[in-house]
């Protein structure tokens, strides 16, 4: 099983997947083998509903890639989802704690589907 | 001794045997630190990690009044430097009876110093060799290596295409959650950087050496919001290392043993991910810190010196807070006042930290406390200290603590 897969197609539609135990049915980020709860290995893709809180952030003022530098300052956004997992992501704006941000799906520097959260 | 067989962790733990015969679970007292050795502290040396990590061991061995053949187990800390089977070859040794590899990053001094007590303690090896050199340019820049790590995988796939790379990036969001949940500011982070810039000027082996302001601090470029660049540790050359032999060889070696009196490691919550971390303001050495204290029998107004690893102002804060010196969110006004200077009532990183004196993975934190604790700390010495603590915090937050004693 390749613990990353379903995020990694939901994601290329814009749907962030998650990973719910098949059977105790507790949610989990990032992919991983076992439930730690009930050490299941039976695991299915949960579609998260997108919405979630702040929990924190940073400003990166700082290049330590240079592929990153023509994007400065951006905002990396720590997000407590309704799901109760969490997911980092960029954010165009003012952060501030507790407020209530969707998550939607850009494409990174290296193409691949990043996250970014839009205020709601 | 408990109803459950193990023994209790008595003050003076040893020799304390359960019904099944199995020596009390503590290292109180059954290890010291014999021998220090480190090179100068520099920025782009033309030597090699590897030839800085020999030159460091050598003077630890020689500091022991020891020979490299004495060398029967070795511990070789970080990721860069020389391996065990170099130490084979290079100090010709006959029998290396025992060698670890310790996960944890900056905070893999103390492990080592676990692991070394454990195995001088049980007899497994007599005289173990813990060593770190490091040449940031032979790669051991912390943003290229968190990512060779497999433990991290996580960070690598799901963070950096964001542009989260760099131990700063990562870290910044505990600092933030931090003054936001508790209203800790940059000032006072600032204080930190302050305090350890002045200690490094008068120890004089550092590659910082200009005085700062709280003003300059406030001035300095921000990195990664909140971490201005004098939150931020040195990216520095140079080797430590540090020799571990039993409490009871030690008496016969040449230097004063500065004995281990307590040590703990701890792994936070979400060890992979500070993402995904349950309470993002408390990491491993939270965890650690009980087990450690109980072992050393000692309190907190009993440390004379602390040098808390620093590779963040923000970091050091946290740990003040985690191993219970202060509650958690009273680390800002803890640590404003001045009470991490030398004359201060817990004088800190004496040596100028990672933040000035230089990065050499917190071995700097350990070799320094031994000094301090013979008495051998120069212009940044403590005045009858006799009681001190080291701790390590690695990568995404494994922590630990070492409480030592100087021999009486």
């Amino acid at each position: 099983m390749n613990a990353q897969r379903g995020y990694s197609d939901g994601a290329a539609r814009g749907v962030l997947v998650l990973q719910k135990c098949g059977s105790c049915g507790l949610v989990r980020h990032y992919p991983q083998v076992l439930c730690p709860s009930c050490y299941s290995f039976d695991v299915e893709p949960l579609e998260s509903t997108g919405t979630g809180t702040v929990h924190s952030w940073t400003v990166a003022h700082h290049a330590f890639d240079p592929a990153f530098a023509d994007q400065l300052p951006y905002v990396l956004l720590t997000v407590d989802m309704a799901e109760g997992v969490r997911v980092l992501g960029r954010f165009s704006g003012e952060p501030a704690m507790g407020a209530a941000v969707r998550i939607t799906f850009e494409p990174a520097p290296d193409g691949s589907p990043m996250p970014m959260f839009v205020a709601v | 001794m408990t109803p459950h067989g193990r023994a209790a962790m008595t003050p003076h733990g040893r020799a304390a045997m359960t019904p099944h015969g199995r020596a009390a679970m503590t290292l109180h007292g059954r290890a010291a630190v014999v021998g220090i050795g480190e090179t100068e502290y520099t920025k782009r040396s033309p030597r090699t990690a590897v030839e800085l990590q020999f030159e460091a061991s050598l003077a630890a061995i020689a500091d022991a009044g020891l020979t490299p053949t004495d060398i029967d187990g070795v511990i070789p800390v970080g990721i860069t430097g020389a391996t065990a089977e170099e130490y084979i070859a290079n100090f010709g040794l006959a029998d290396l009876r025992f060698s670890a590899v310790v996960p944890h990053g900056g905070a893999s001094g103390i492990g080592a110093l676990q692991a070394a007590a454990a195995a001088v303690a049980t007899g497994i090896a007599t005289t173990v060799l813990v060593p770190a050199g490091r040449n940031v340019s032979s790669g051991a820049k912390a943003g290229v290596r968190i990512h060779q790590m497999p433990q991290f995988h996580f960070v690598t796939e799901y963070e950096r295409p964001l542009g989260a790379i760099a131990p700063a990036q990562l870290y910044a969001p505990m600092a933030r959650r931090h003054m936001e949940l508790y209203g800790t500011t940059s000032e006072q982070f600032g204080s930190i950087a302050v305090a350890f810039r002045q200690h490094a000027i008068l120890h004089g082996n550092a590659v910082m050496t200009k005085p700062i302001t709280l003003a300059d601090h406030q001035a300095s470029r921000m990195i990664t919001d909140p971490f201005r660049l004098l939150d931020c540790s040195l990216e520095s050359d140079g080797g430590a290392a540090y020799i571990v032999t039993s409490a009871e060889r030690a008496r016969d070696l040449a230097r004063p043993p500065v004995e281990l009196l307590g040590i703990a490691m701890g792994h936070p919550d979400s060890p992979s991910s500070i993402t995904q971390r349950p309470d993002m303001t408390r990491i491993g050495i939270a965890k650690a810190a009980p087990i450690a204290f109980e072992m050393a029998g000692v309190s907190h107004r009993d440390i004379d010196v602390a040098e808390i690893y620093d590779c963040f102002t923000y970091v050091v804060l946290c740990q003040l807070e985690d191993m219970g010196f202060c509650a958690k969110g009273e680390g800002g006004p803890f640590v404003e006042d001045g009470k991490l200077r030398l004359g201060g009532a817990l004088p800190t990183n004496t040596h100028g930290g990672l933040l000035s004196q230089g990065h050499m993975l917190g071995m700097n934190h350990i070799v320094e406390l031994v000094r301090q604790l013979r008495g051998d700390g120069g212009a940044t010495q403590v005045d009858g200290a006799e009681i001190g603590l080291a701790t390590g915090y690695g990568d995404m937050g494994d922590g630990g603590l070492a409480i030592m004693r100087r021999s009486s």
